[in-house]
């Protein structure tokens, strides 16, 4: 399958004598969800750090659409079409919810638009963020500063920012992470509803259920080692897995 | 307007631009303590170019902003390897050493200064520092300024969201050298004299110390710090030589109420009559 909008191969990266990631295998075709499960340490944030440029991998190559895009800076890799939210949530501490959606927005406008005041010169960019604060339900918050807002709605605003810049992939590392069944159920509605924008997704998550109900499309690591892979049903009858996260001979 | 006050005018009007260029960096997260050599730098060549190549001042103050800023961008490179109290130790060393250049620069005097700078009064001084302020004030406002705060709140996730976080520190460098310079030109202008130790650390530390007592997150902050800065004293006098303890105290108690400095966001919403966002 060459359409695959992202395709690791043998991907790679240590800390020392630790192989955080070996040999990665995996791809994302378009429009689809994808998930990353595994137990902590496993190298699930490590991936992610890896193919946004974060990290440098030690080997292998990321190719998003036929480009290689594994030795670039991060903010490339973000202008070409991946953008992220992580595990804990960084918003700017300084900004209002408005501020995050306009500052990451693309970088298509003249340089002269981005010296002057963005009331006055970029109704575009204006637009585009309210879009984006009414997809996620941020309007009535669009003044507060966003890390004064409760957790569930931070990370909201970090979901929103990171498709503001219009990406191609959408990396989101545990984006339900302590949040209630209600909150949790609404992400996962946000996600089809991206899904169905025509927006790629590749998933952090720890909670099972969520993954099964959501993802067409598994990978399973420990240990930084890709130890199996298949559609949900058939990772959870997968006693590989099993092992991996309640131990052997269960 | 008595001379006494027309001078303690054209003070702050220089000391807010210095205030305004460090203020310009320091919305990055960067702390200079150098901005007194951009300063002497911007002083040093307008004072050339008017003097000895007899080019009106105004294009002489344009031509030494370029150059300033130019040379701020060099110094930004290796800065931007060096966070916080490391980055504010480089730039305290760039001072010096535009400072001791300028001590054996002797085709302007060495130490002993240079002279012969037409006099310019507190009204050009003001249009330049008024013009800069409200600039700064428009940018505040721009997509630029959205990202220069990205970098300063955190500044691996604004490269993780798609800025050039490299450039935006560097411009900013480059921006408040060139303002630095200016404010360099008009106090060179108006004192007709100057002399290296005018550009030395203690000015540099004036400019950051009327951005952190004015406030550190709004532009018109480095207005009231430099007003406070140059004013203060000067009314403080009735209790004569307590006044400069008195001063001292005073900027203490401020740091200790009020660490974003006397204005930022909220304040001013309250000034204009504006309804709190939250």
């Amino acid at each position: 399958m060459s359409t695959a909008l992202l395709q690791l191969t043998g991907v790679t990266k240590t800390f020392g004598g630790i192989h955080a990631l070996s040999n990665m295998i995996c791809e994302v075709p378009e429009g689809k969800i994808i998930g990353v499960i595994g137990p902590n340490g496993a190298g699930k944030t490590t991936l992610f750090n890896t193919i946004t440029g974060a990290y440098r991998a030690d080997a292998g190559e990321v190719m998003l659409k036929g480009v290689d895009v594994t030795q670039w800076q991060s903010y490339r890799i973000v202008r070409e079409g991946i953008a992220r939210t992580f595990q804990n949530i960084r918003l700017f501490g300084s900004m209002t919810v408005w501020e995050h959606l306009l500052v990451a927005q693309p970088h298509t406008e003249a340089a002269w638009r981005r010296l002057l005041p963005i009331s006055w010169a970029n109704p575009a960019a204006q637009a585009r963020a309210n879009d984006v604060m009414e997809f996620f339900g941020l309007t009535e918050y669009r003044d507060r500063p966003a890390k004064s807002l409760p957790y569930g709605i931070q990370r909201k605003v970090e979901m929103a920012r990171a498709v503001t810049a219009k990406p191609k992939l959408l990396l989101l590392d545990e984006p339900v992470a302590g949040m209630n069944h209600d909150e949790a159920e609404e992400i996962r509605t946000l996600m089809l509803r991206l899904r169905d924008t025509g927006l790629s997704i590749l998933l952090i998550e720890h909670d099972m259920n969520f993954v099964m109900r959501l993802c067409d499309y598994l990978y399973v690591l420990d240990f930084g080692v890709l130890i199996a892979e298949g559609k949900p049903e058939e990772v959870r009858a997968n006693p590989v897995v099993l092992d991996a996260y309640l131990g052997k001979d269960n | 307007m008595s001379t006494y006050y027309a001078s303690l005018l054209a003070e702050s009007g220089v000391l807010l631009l210095g205030a305004l260029s460090v203020y310009i960096i320091l919305a990055t997260g960067q702390l200079s303590l150098g901005n007194g050599a951009f300063m002497g730098i911007g002083a040093y060549l307008s004072s050339w170019l008017t003097v000895t190549m007899n080019v009106p001042l105004t294009l002489a103050l344009v031509i030494s902003a370029i150059v300033a800023g130019v040379m701020g961008a060099i110094v930004a490179f290796p800065a931007l390897r060096l966070k916080g109290i490391y980055l504010a130790m480089a730039t305290v060393g760039f001072g010096e050493m535009v400072r001791s250049f300028f001590l054996n620069f002797d085709t302007m005097g060495g130490s002993g200064g240079f002279r012969g700078m037409q006099h310019i009064g507190v009204g050009y001084i003001w249009l330049w520092a008024g013009g800069i302020l409200i600039a700064v004030m428009l940018l505040e406002r721009s997509r630029v300024w959205l990202e220069m705060q990205a970098v300063h709140d955190d500044e691996t996730a604004a490269g993780l969201i798609g800025l050039n976080t490299v450039v935006t520190k560097i411009g900013a460098f480059a921006a408040g050298a060139a303002v630095a310079a200016i404010s360099g030109g008009l106090f060179a202008h108006h004192n007709v004299y100057i002399e290296p130790a005018n550009f030395g650390f203690e000015r540099s530390v004036e400019f950051v110390l009327a951005v952190i007592l004015g406030g550190s997150t709004v532009a018109p902050g480095s207005l009231v710090g430099s007003l406070l800065l140059i004013f203060l004293p000067e009314f403080l006098r009735p209790i004569a030589d307590w006044r400069l303890a008195a001063f001292g105290s005073l900027l203490v108690l401020v740091l200790l109420v009020r660490r974003q400095g006397i204005l930022d966001r909220s304040l001013i919403r309250t000034l204009t009559f504006r309804r709190a966002a939250a």
